[in-house]
């Protein structure tokens, strides 16, 4: 095994809190690098779902009885474990959703309702993931505003100065994802947070590639939105956050209606709860939630310090091991950057590549993984993406690297 | 051959193939060797489009026979394109509409013609019987 020069880390040890990396495929060991698509989970996520449902479940906010009172205790534990997660100010800022994709659509659909006239604009960047294009261009729609796009360059860097160009008086929000899911590309949020609100422009941060790699802190950011998934951060797949400023979310309506939500209804008029609930319409996956945070108390107990330096020698190991196949593009090479690569070799498609690994017990995803236009800012058709965290280990990129290597002959001859 | 017996004879090749990385060489061998589709049929109208990979297909019909001309982007794709072409193209009508395609899930590459991998083949499949269908009702049979 390579030995990293991070203390307290011991992979080995932290591989055998996940039962599924022991799994087979085709007789061959899994090697899990699809990280990007989903992260697999802790057995004790796996033994707290399994104690909910044996033991403990019960609809929350609406019982009188014991099990009622003691599932709405730990939602709301739930929410502060959140909250602490994320360094949010108070747990009335903490929404919980169905995922990031459905946080951003609550948020295009209850901003966009009370802030988004004709001819507005709104401001995203080319290497959104779809569920931080589509809703917003259907709000523009909607409302007749106009999409605008920040520009990266080809090391799929953002172009700060066009976007300091693409921020006018129209401009009323900025949406940007903190780290891209096919370039791996770490964005300057909190500068671009800093530079939308010298316009008094609030910014949502997309960070459903962060949370898993490195730290979050909405109040250092400054951030007005902050949104991601649970089953990205070793959690229950369905449950997700929409962090808000409690200033900002105070003036927003509710975009659901229907239980919980509500404080007194009557066919005349009904008047909503407040925060967080009001967002929350319907019977909340209480459940997800406390599997999120138990996923969050594991990641703690793990130590962000640790995850951080552990995959900054991983992704220099692997890049660098990558960059040595003759023949192999890598796309994606910004200065700052998560443990995500996206590749294509020469004359390859990446689905034949992609068909080939997984014979190779090795799960990568192959595609355009959500960012079209990625894909067409480098005129391709579509990448093999390999996405790590902290459970994989340098052995895995030698697998790939090898299972890369193979493939070149098989196609060589 | 009957589109049957094609079928058997592609079961008993693959059975030779002790592993996975041998069957996929035979498929990139089968692809290589695939003509290529004439560049009138390579266009968008021909395209049958699948998220991950292109597929391109073009019938022909004479004498009561369907003769197809087919394309990948994807070279294992275009393998198992060659495979279908080989077991279909100039089989009568009716027979390529009552064909039961067994051979996929014999030699293991039903994965590959599953609707969730969205590479175009299953669309193939279905587009390859549609142009049998229309050659048989355009004879009013």
């Amino acid at each position: 095994m390579i030995k990293t020069g991070v203390l307290n880390f011991d992979v080995k040890k932290i591989r055998d809190d996940f039962p599924i990396l022991r799994e087979k495929v085709y007789g061959k060991p899994l090697v899990y690098l699809d990280n990007g698509a989903t992260t697999q989970k802790p057995k004790i996520v796996i033994e707290k779902l399994e104690e909910i449902y044996g033991k403990k479940n019960s609809s929350i906010h609406r019982g009188i009885h014991f099990l009622s009172e003691q599932m709405t205790e730990a939602y709301e534990e739930a929410r502060d474990t959140v909250r602490k997660f994320i360094n949010a100010e108070s747990t009335t800022e903490i929404v919980f959703t169905h995922g990031t994709t459905s946080a951003i659509n609550a948020v295009t659909f209850s901003f966009g309702e009370k802030y988004i006239r004709e001819n507005d604009e709104i401001l995203i960047s080319e290497m959104e993931h779809h569920s931080n294009i589509v809703p917003w261009q259907m709000l523009c729609e909607r409302k007749n505003a106009t999409l605008k796009v920040i520009p990266f360059n080809d090391n799929g860097e953002l172009d700060m100065d066009a976007y300091r160009k693409l921020l006018s008086e129209k401009t009323k929000i900025v949406s940007v994802t903190y780290a891209s899911n096919s370039l791996g590309t770490l964005n300057p949020v909190k500068e671009i947070i800093r530079i939308a609100h010298e316009r008094s422009v609030p910014v949502l941060i997309d960070g459903a590639q962060i949370v898993q790699h490195g730290e979050v802190d909405v109040k250092d950011i400054n951030c007005d939105f902050f949104v991601f998934s649970g089953h990205k951060i070793f959690g229950p797949t369905g449950i997700g956050v929409l962090y808000g400023k409690e200033e900002v979310l105070e003036e927003l309506p509710p975009y659901q209606g229907g239980g919980d939500m509500v404080d007194c209804v009557t066919f005349d008029k009904t008047t909503y709860n407040e925060l967080p609930y009001k967002f929350e319409a319907g019977t909340t996956h209480y459940t997800g939630a406390i599997g999120l945070a138990t996923a969050l108390d594991y990641v703690g107990s793990v130590g962000i310090e640790n995850i951080i330096a552990y995959e900054k020698e991983l992704l220099d190991y692997t890049a660098s091991k990558l960059r040595a196949i003759d023949g192999l593009t890598l796309y994606g090479n910004a200065e700052n950057k998560i443990c995500v690569f996206s590749f294509l070799m020469d004359n390859i498609h990446p689905y034949d590549a992609g068909m080939i690994l997984d014979k190779l017990g090795i799960a990568v995803r192959t595609g355009t993984h959500c960012t079209q236009p990625v894909m067409d800012h480098y005129d391709i058709s579509g990448t093999i993406r390999a996405s790590m965290v902290f459970y994989n280990t340098f052995e895995e990129a030698d697998m790939l690297v090898h299972g890369l290597e193979r493939i070149k002959k098989m196609f060589e001859k | 051959m009957s589109v049957k017996k094609v079928q058997e004879t592609i079961i008993e090749e693959f059975s030779m193939f002790e592993d996975w990385l041998d069957k996929y060489d035979y498929l990139i061998e089968l692809g290589n060797n695939l003509p290529e589709i004439e560049a009138a049929y390579k266009t968008d109208e021909y395209l049958i489009n699948g998220c991950q990979s292109k597929v391109w297909l073009n019938a022909e019909y004479r004498d009561g026979r369907i003769y197809y001309q087919a394309d990948s982007d994807a070279i294992i794709v275009r393998g198992i394109v060659a495979l279908l072409i080989k077991v279909l193209d100039g089989q009568p009508a009716q027979d390529i509409i009552d064909s039961d395609l067994f051979f996929i899930d014999e030699i293991g590459l039903k994965q590959n013609l599953s609707p969730t991998r969205s590479n175009g083949l299953v669309a193939m499949v279905k587009k390859m019987k549609l142009f049998a269908l229309a050659y048989q009702a355009s004879r009013g049979q």
